[in-house]
């Protein structure tokens, strides 16, 4: 496969590799895919409680150098950004950023699903916090 | 040690420079129709021609008479199965053949069913390999052609040709082997296998790309085929079209060499082979060898690494070339069906790694990649959230 030089630099580097305690009220976390689709992505991301502001985003994933490109990519780009604002970036972004080859689109649109994924993670959390709070 | 390091000689070979210096001369010098059969020339181009049929007869055991040149061994699949069905119609209507066979067996049966033909397509057990029992169940009364691979491009393993000959012989089906893979690196004889067709290639064994080889048997039984390119005989009238004789002579050449040097380089690569798997083992936990290790070629590992994507270890080994089952480097973006067939489940196919030795490959070379894989896959895992998954005990 022909990679752009940029696919390349986050599979040689790729940013912020990790993960983050996933009991941690503040933190969201995506899984998202299958091993035996041969694509895995598990996105996690911390909302600062003050500023409602993504302040820490880590990620693993199993998958091709341009999965691990896109899920690479993606935690630059969610760092600083109101939920609002992450749920703004969309497949097509990742995968023009990165110059992906066709066959390669759906790596960009599981990236965008481990956004959403964590995303919907951290809100089911607040409102299970916020019901456990009405109970009491 | 240069680099890259060619690690991928199942997909092709470099030409041994002993077979390209004979093939030479018959670009420029000697550049004859070996089917002018009025001037020196084409004598020339003929004779050379069927010197290399006797080289390629010489490897086999066959007699000179019986090897058919092809463009390369499809076509030589394509001309066996294709004529076989043409020629045995009225005989019957059925082939068996084998799940993890090449494309370029699986398409031309595929083909034959669109006209008509029966195919039974027989399965492989954990290891590879086809279970002869289930072979005698699939015969019936209109089967005309069994066709079984020797060794697998893949995985390497070497199916019981012989059984399945002695099997076919029995019940007077004929039995065509694609033995692309095995032919120059392991004996082969169309005897001791009781093949009736053979399809070979140049390029799998030191000789050049663009020309194969059919064996066809001319006695007990002698086969009939129905030729698939027309247009002046050649060939005995089975396979028309003026001979690549350059190509023709680095096949006979290259014949030679792996006739005359298999009994030395099949155990040198062996070893190499298991001391490339031994440091694998060594080096990482989850890793798990594709195919029977007993029946297989000496330069094939094929290895799967557990929570890992091929193509991203692929990449990660950039100085290495080797071939990956894995959907992500296969233009259908299917993962391999030949290790879908072995149960093994997808995840592991799209995680594995083939490894194909050759007439060049060192020692040196060999820690090198084994040094190189484990590594990568060492980085790769810790960024594998299947790997954190296990780790932490969720069963996947």
């Amino acid at each position: 496969m022909a990679y752009s030089p940029k696919v390349i630099d986050h599979f040689q580097n790729p940013r912020n590799v990790g993960s983050l305690p996933k009991d941690d009220p503040h933190v969201g976390t995506g899984l998202v895919g299958a091993p035996e689709c041969g694509d895995v992505m598990k996105l996690q991301i911390r909302i600062n409680p003050a500023t409602g502001v993504i302040d820490e985003v880590k990620f693993k994933t199993f998958g091709c150098g341009s999965a691990i490109a896109s899920s690479s990519l993606v935690t630059e780009w969610l760092k600083g950004r109101t939920l609002d604002q992450a749920l703004a970036i969309s497949n097509s972004d990742i995968a023009e950023e990165l110059e992906l080859p066709p066959v390669k689109i759906h790596c960009s649109v599981l990236a965008e699903d481990a956004i959403k994924a964590a995303i919907a993670d951290y809100q089911k959390k607040r409102e299970t916090k916020a019901g456990v709070a009405a109970v009491r | 040690m240069k680099l890259p390091i060619y690690m991928d000689h199942h997909a092709t070979t470099p030409v041994d420079p002993r077979v390209l210096e004979a093939m030479l001369p018959y670009f420029t010098q000697e550049f004859g129709n070996a089917a002018s059969r009025n001037h020196a020339f084409g004598w020339a181009a003929e004779k050379a021609v069927e010197q290399a049929r006797q080289q390629v007869a010489d490897l086999v055991g066959a007699t000179a008479k019986e090897i058919v040149f092809t463009s390369c061994a499809t076509e030589a699949n394509n001309l066996a199965l294709k004529g076989v069905a043409a020629m045995y119609a009225e005989k019957g209507n059925h082939i068996v053949t084998c799940v993890t066979e090449h494309k370029a067996v699986l398409d031309p049966c595929h083909q034959l069913e669109k006209q008509g033909f029966r195919v039974t397509y027989l399965p492989v057990e954990h290891d590879g390999l086809i279970d002869p029992g289930e072979l005698r169940a699939a015969i019936t009364p209109k089967t005309i052609l069994i066709s079984i691979m020797t060794a697998n491009n893949e995985i390497g393993v070497i199916q019981p040709v012989a059984e399945v000959g002695a099997i076919a012989k029995e019940h007077g089906i004929l039995f065509h082997t694609d033995a692309v893979q095995a032919i120059g690196k392991v004996p082969f004889d169309v005897d001791d296998v009781k093949a009736d067709l053979v399809s070979l290639s140049g390029h799998k064994f030191y000789g050049p790309k663009g020309v194969g080889a059919l064996y066809v048997r001319r006695r007990n039984p002698r086969v009939l085929l129905a030729e698939q390119i027309s247009g002046g005989g050649h060939e005995r009238g089975m396979r028309s079209g003026t001979l690549n004789v350059p190509g023709i002579v680095g096949l006979g050449k290259a014949a030679e060499l792996c006739r005359l040097e298999m009994a030395e380089e099949g155990p040198r690569l062996r070893r190499l082979r298991d001391r490339l798997s031994e440091k694998l083992h060594q080096g990482l936990d989850g890793i798990y060898v594709n195919g029977s290790l007993e029946h297989r070629l000496p330069h094939n590992l094929n290895v799967s690494f557990a929570y890992v994507e091929g193509e991203s270890l692929l990449m990660g080994i950039n100085d290495v070339a080797v071939s990956s089952g894995s959907a992500c480097t296969s233009a259908s973006l299917e993962p391999s069906y030949v290790l879908k067939a072995l149960g093994a489940g997808d995840d592991l196919a799209h995680s594995s790694i083939r490894f194909g030795l050759g007439r060049w490959t060192t020692e040196e070379e060999v820690d090198y990649v084994a040094e190189k894989v484990t590594a990568v896959v060492r980085r790769l895992r810790e960024m594998s959230p299947l790997y954190e998954l296990m780790k932490e005990g969720v069963n996947l």
